[in-house]
Formats: structure tokens, C-alpha cells, sequence
């Protein structure tokens, strides 16, 4: 019994350093969002400049998608974006894109340098649907399932390495739901 | 040495420095005051360890400018606060609600400290240092004979 409690404070220290050591592997810029599971807030934007189309909540509805936050500005999102044309070209899941405070033109000019992977396009250039989501910075990315409800968010660029290990098995299970 | 001085105590006041821009204060100073005590509440959700009052990040500002939109509709402070935890989570607000999953931060201290003092109270009531017992005839036999052994021993010089 007494040999129990001499090693006591060692049991404690080692889970401390165990809890603090798991916290290290964390993201902490990667918050948890509060949507998840939730239904998408309901929002209508205007396309940018140049496109027909706009998008609304409404458009997130029927098949399983990603909302994509992206700015000409951004500087991840530039990164991100080869990945976003692959999948697009592939057909593997419709991209919704959300262009986020650019200025009129800007995301438009951006999109017919580099390539358009979105179905459709939202214009929020004073972040307020970016905002109703919850968004931190872009780019971020929502996987919204077949009601319209938000079940992942991917804080940062999408890599090759994140659409095969997280967000395509999510698709499919998704999918099959 | 003065100057020095002087230096170190202006950067120390900086980082308490309000980061809210004249023009985006409210007319009206209550409402104003009360925004700058919510701002204080409200983490700035990418830079993490600022408040919004002190962050003079592009979110930060847009939170702010939140928080006096609520304000002017007429929410009440606990209602803006609603408002952002709806879409940023609990994560927003600096000081953790007590709750179901919050209930381990809130007790872990007061728990540690009751069962450390309980411990330490245990621990020191449970062993008490035995009384002397006084010396049987034959041990105080014993110790004259090995007294009465020293006393003749001649010194060692």
C-alpha cells in the first residue's frame, strides 16, 4: 500500500505529460467549428463580376459538396488551388466556392489566370455569410452533406495528402448515407 | 538610466492599449462602454491569445464592429455574446462557460487542492511520534554499566 503512494506523484506527472504531449501534436490555429452537424445558415450572395450565377444556401442541398472560402489575396489559397482543379476535372465532388473580401473584379481576374474549379460562385466581399459561418481566415473548407448541413471544416489548404486521408473517405460515407 | 526607465514603462503600458479605431466607436459612450467590456470578453479568433479589445487584426475589427451592430439593434450583452458563440463556438469567449465539458477546468483546481489538504491532513494525524516509554530495569541496568565504562576509561591524549 505505502509503495502504491510513494509512486502516486509519478502517475500524476505522467499523465500531465502525457495530456500536454498529445496537445503539442494539436493544430491550435484549427478551431472547432460550432456548425457542425448544424444546417447551413441561410444566406443568398450575388455572383462576382463577370458570372451568372451567384450562390445560396439553397444550392447546398441535393448531393454532398464542398463550400470552399477563397480570396485572390490569399496566399494558401494559391497553393490550394492546383488540388481544387484536379479534383474539379476529375468530377470527384462539386466545389462551391465563396469569394471573400476581394474587390469587384479581383476574384474573377483571379479565376481566369488560374483556372475556375467552382460550380458556383458566392460574392462576399464584406464577410458577412463568412462570418455567419464562422470562418477564421481562408482557406477553409466546409464538406456539406445532402441536407444542407455542415459536417467538416478543413482549416487551411486542402493537400493531396488531406482529400485522400480525411475528406474523400467523408465524401463517400456520406455519400452512401 | 531614467530614460531607460521611462522606455521600459511606455512598452509595458502599450500592450494594454485598446485596439478599437475612433471610427468605429458608437456616439454613444454607455453603449460604447459597454461594447469595449464585451470586446474584452471576446477572443480574437486568429490570433488566439488577444481579445478582440486588444487584437488589431482584420477579424478582430470585424468582430468589433459586430458587437456594436448588436449593441444598436438592442441586444443585451448576453445575447451579443450568443450571437458570436453561434458561430465561432464557445472557443470565442475568453472566460469558459461552466458546463458539462467545461466542468473538469473549473473543478480540477479546487478538487486537487481539497484532496492534497485532505492527503497532507491524513498523513500527518495518522503517524504521531510514540510517547517515550520509560526504560525497563534491566535497559537502565544496562546503560549506568555502560556510562559507569566511559566515565573510567582514561582520555586518549
Amino acid at each position: 500500500m505505502k509503495n502504491v503512494l510513494v509512486l502516486a506523484p509519478l502517475a500524476v506527472f505522467a499523465a500531465i505529460a502525457g495530456a500536454f504531449a498529445v496537445g503539442l501534436t494539436r493544430d491550435p490555429s484549427a478551431i472547432p467549428s460550432a456548425l457542425i452537424d448544424r444546417p447551413l445558415p441561410e444566406f443568398d450572395l450575388p455572383p462576382i463580376q463577370g458570372f451568372q450565377q451567384g450562390l445560396a444556401s439553397a444550392d447546398l442541398k441535393g448531393e454532398v459538396s464542398l463550400l470552399n472560402v477563397f480570396g485572390s489575396w490569399c496566399v494558401s489559397c494559391h497553393i490550394e488551388h492546383p488540388v481544387l482543379m484536379q479534383l474539379a476535372a476529375s468530377g470527384a465532388v462539386p466545389i462551391r466556392g465563396l469569394n471573400w473580401k476581394d474587390k469587384p473584379g479581383d476574384g474573377a481576374a483571379w479565376l481566369a489566370r488560374l483556372g475556375n474549379p467552382y460550380d458556383r460562385i458566392g460574392d462576399d466581399p464584406e464577410g458577412r455569410v463568412i462570418f455567419d459561418l464562422g470562418v477564421t481566415g481562408a482557406p477553409e473548407t466546409f464538406v456539406i452533406d445532402k441536407e444542407g448541413r455542415v459536417r467538416y471544416k478543413h482549416t487551411g489548404p486542402i493537400t493531396p495528402e488531406v482529400w485522400e486521408k480525411t475528406l474523400r473517405p467523408l465524401i463517400e460515407e456520406l455519400r452512401k448515407a | 538610466m531614467r530614460r531607460l526607465f521611462a522606455i521600459l514603462l511606455g512598452l509595458f503600458l502599450a500592450t494594454s492599449v485598446l485596439a478599437v479605431e475612433p471610427e468605429e466607436m458608437l456616439a454613444d459612450a454607455a453603449l460604447e462602454a459597454r461594447a469595449e467590456a464585451l470586446d474584452r470578453e471576446l477572443r480574437c479568433v486568429v490570433c488566439q491569445s488577444q481579445s478582440i479589445a486588444e487584437s488589431n487584426a482584420d477579424l478582430a475589427r470585424e468582430m468589433r464592429i459586430v458587437v456594436r451592430e448588436r449593441l444598436t439593434a438592442g441586444d443585451s450583452d448576453k445575447e451579443v455574446l450568443a450571437y458570436l458563440v453561434a458561430r465561432y463556438g464557445d472557443y470565442v469567449l475568453l472566460r469558459p462557460p461552466m458546463q458539462a465539458n467545461t466542468l473538469i477546468l473549473w473543478l480540477f483546481p479546487a478538487v486537487t487542492l481539497i484532496v492534497s489538504a485532505a492527503g497532507a491532513f491524513i498523513y500527518l494525524r495518522r503517524a504521531p511520534t510514540p510517547a517515550p516509554q520509560p526504560l525497563t530495569a534491566e535497559e537502565a541496568g544496562a546503560l549506568e554499566a555502560l556510562l559507569a565504562r566511559e566515565i573510567d576509561k582514561p582520555e586518549l591524549k
